[in-house]
């Protein structure tokens, strides 16, 4: 059972009029990580549908102090909030870098291996929406195989996602998660664990977009429900090196019951070109995968 | 008792850097600013230094790390070179943009392609309209002298200056320099006060995004658009020299040195010709000038210090007011055009009464070295050219086979 189930902090620090889409997996992802992570944080984060959601000066919907920086720089900007803090003694300070997929799998990568090398004390979120969608749906290296994009229009996305998870494992870093909004409480979980832990910590959320992927607003939980029971997204924490499944995924690869991954496909636009050549790769994409997790899980044991 | 050191341009950076008590420093290394990197790491391992060294992976991220780090009100300090300048480019316009008073040192160096390791400033000079302050230092005592200043004149306008010194000439070039006791460093440099403190109990979004026009917030208040903010950094900016010249002036009652504030001059009362350079090329233009009065033609030479924000219109008219030749040595080009200082210069001059020739001479590009005896020829040449009846000189190249 999830461990903050009765005990969801109250107060809310994304109060309403963000400028997020209708049926915004970020928005719901952000409002419970706050929540979890509460007053004493300072949040970083650069271009991206975040600072859309953080409205327009002189107004923000956000209860949090945050920093804007570049696109490249959002891992650095960490590293200079939390470097000044230390500085001046204010190290109960929870510093949080925010950033979509693009700013993280592809134009930020620099930045957050060298933070997480250096052994930073912070929490980086990469909030994987499967593509550049603040700037119109253009491709990323975090697009799934057979996506339509603005960018990859008529073919598709011909490479599979880059398994970005295994780039922030081998930095060895005290603790990597990867969670949903789809399933708020596991979410919440793994923000209050990050936030007891010293050094980098790496969460992965796994964030549903309607314009981006072309399902309706109200299909937000569900489809991000479906990524989970078809193993395109697992939720696990790797801590200390020690893999584990959480919440759904590890009902998932207890019983056996993982869904074919055209369960998620066929709800949303952005696969509605995918060949059945592109479908069974990524089936068997998502199978590997999902075997690895197993046999790491049972290392772990 | 004052405390006099032989020491390189970079060794007098890293002591002045420890003597303003920097609480941050993020650096990479590139040839010629490693040295001054170097010696910050044993300042910091060694203890001499409380400060927290973050060793970044490139330059980007050391620009943005000193962005953050002074956001939440640290004291902040890094160096590079050249390409490593170029790279933080998009962050020197966000640390500006965001009036972080961050000191950087730029040791001046050639920029690739092709590569070279050594000086010019066509580095800093490319970076010209990022809204930092550049001061460009002739000496290693001025390095010192000049950093202990920027901090002064950066927390007091809010925006972030460039001290650039050039490589190899002064970096690693050892020179008798005088360092200031601690005591009276920190009396002249008080702690810094950041303009915005990041507080759980009063949240906000610092950087968001703005509209063309201005806007009202919750409570009604009008506030600026992104041109009202663009505007306060350029009035911030025009204003600082008046900053920059009372600083020259305190620490030179404080610490006996006076370095000029915005520009400074030699031999310029009765001058003639008039020599004109930045760094340690304006040094070296004092040497010419001074056996060119030994050959009978009165020479002076006039150093522009600060580059941004440029002298003003009324004191470089001053400074010129008797020259009927300028002849300026610049260490950087504007493709396609001239010497970026010669056209600043000459749109300093419009509308005065000012009607010297001015020839713009390049020199010393990628470390091609520049003697003194070379600036006189140069200047003896030009005379001739001007005695010939020309009024209009193209860009010289010095010491450069163009054939």
């Amino acid at each position: 059972m999830p461990q903050n189930l009765f005990k969801i902090h109250e107060k809310e620090y994304v109060l309403p009029g963000t400028r997020a889409c209708q049926g915004c997996g970020l928005s719901i992802a952000y409002r419970f990580a706050l929540k979890a992570l509460r007053e004493d944080t300072i949040v970083t984060l650069p271009a991206c549908c975040l600072c859309v959601l953080h409205g327009l000066y002189p107004l923000t919907p956000v209860l949090v102090p945050s920093v804007n920086n570049t696109f490249a720089s959002t891992a650095a900007s960490a590293s200079g909030i939390a470097a000044g803090l230390a500085a001046l003694n204010r190290t109960e300070t929870t510093v949080v870098a925010f950033a979509g997929d693009g700013g993280t799998f592809d134009m930020g990568l620099q930045a957050l291996s060298g933070a997480a090398e250096r052994g930073t004390d912070f929490i980086y979120v990469a909030y994987d929406n499967e593509g550049y969608m603040n700037t119109g749906t253009q491709r990323s290296s975090a697009t799934p195989l057979g996506a339509l994009t603005t960018t990859t229009p008529v073919l598709t996305k011909q490479q599979h996602k880059k398994d970005f998870l295994k780039i922030m494992e081998a930095h060895q870093i005290p603790y990597i998660a990867t969670t949903t909004p789809a399933y708020p409480i596991d979410l919440y979980d793994k923000f209050v664990r990050a936030k007891r832990i010293k050094g980098t910590r790496f969460i992965h959320i796994h964030t549903p977009c309607p314009p981006g992927w072309q399902y309706p607003t109200k299909d937000t939980i569900r489809i991000g429900r479906l990524a989970v029971d078809t193993g395109l997204c697992v939720l696990f924490e790797v801590e200390n090196g020690k893999f584990r499944f959480t919440g759904r995924s590890r009902t998932l690869a207890e019983k056996g019951n993982k869904l074919p991954v055209v369960h998620y496909v066929e709800r949303q636009g952005r696969f509605k070109k995918m060949s059945i050549e592109q479908l069974r790769q990524l089936q068997d994409w998502v199978d590997d995968r999902w075997e690895e997790y197993k046999k790491k899980a049972a290392e772990s044991k | 008792m004052t405390d006099a050191r032989i020491i390189t341009g970079n060794q007098a950076a890293a002591l002045a850097a420890r003597l303003c008590d920097v609480q941050v420093i993020a650096a990479y290394p590139i040839t010629p600013q490693s040295q001054l990197a170097e010696m910050l790491s044993l300042y910091v391992e060694s203890g001499q230094l409380r400060a927290e060294y973050v060793r970044v992976e490139g330059e980007h991220s050391a620009m943005t790390v000193c962005i953050g780090a002074s956001t939440v009100g640290a004291r902040v300090f890094t160096a590079t070179s050249s390409n490593g300048l170029l790279y933080m480019h998009e962050q020197l316009h966000w640390a500006a943009g965001s009036r972080l008073p961050i000191v950087m040192c730029c040791v001046n160096r050639g920029v690739g392609a092709p590569w070279s390791i050594f000086n010019d400033q066509q580095d800093s000079l490319s970076q010209r309209d990022t809204g930092w302050i550049q001061i460009y230092c002739r000496d290693n005592q001025e390095i010192l002298d000049t950093i202990i200043q920027a901090y002064r004149i950066a927390e007091t306008v809010y925006a972030p200056v460039m001290v650039c010194y050039d490589g190899f000439v002064l970096s690693h070039t050892m020179m008798p320099v005088i360092s200031p006791p601690p005591a009276a460093v920190r009396k002249f440099l008080p702690a810094y006060k950041p303009h915005t403190i990041l507080d759980a109990n009063n949240p906000m979004t610092i950087n968001s995004v703005l509209l063309p026009n201005r806007r009202p917030d919750s409570e009604g208040v009008v506030c600026d658009g992104y041109m009202e903010m663009r505007y306060k950094l350029q009035n911030a900016l025009d204003r600082s020299p008046e900053t920059i010249r009372e600083v020259n002036r305190q620490y030179a009652e404080a610490f006996g040195r006076d370095h000029g504030g915005m520009l400074w001059t030699h031999r310029t009362e009765d001058a003639d010709v008039i020599l004109t350079s930045m760094g340690s090329l304006a040094a070296e233009a004092t040497v010419a000038a001074d056996a060119l009065r030994e050959e009978g033609i009165k020479a002076g030479v006039v150093g522009i210090r600060v580059f941004r924000p440029f002298p003003e219109k009324q004191e470089v008219v001053e400074a010129y007011r008797n020259a009927k030749a300028i002849i300026l040595f610049e260490k950087s080009i504007s493709y396609g055009y001239e010497g970026g200082l010669c056209s600043d210069l000459k749109a300093a001059f419009y509308g005065s009464d000012i009607r010297a020739v001015i020839h713009d001479y390049v020199a010393g590009l990628g470390g091609r070295d520049v003697k003194s005896r070379e600036l006189v020829e140069a200047v003896k040449s030009s005379l001739a050219r001007i005695a010939a009846g020309e009024r209009e000189l193209k860009t010289t190249w010095l010491n450069c086979h163009t054939e």
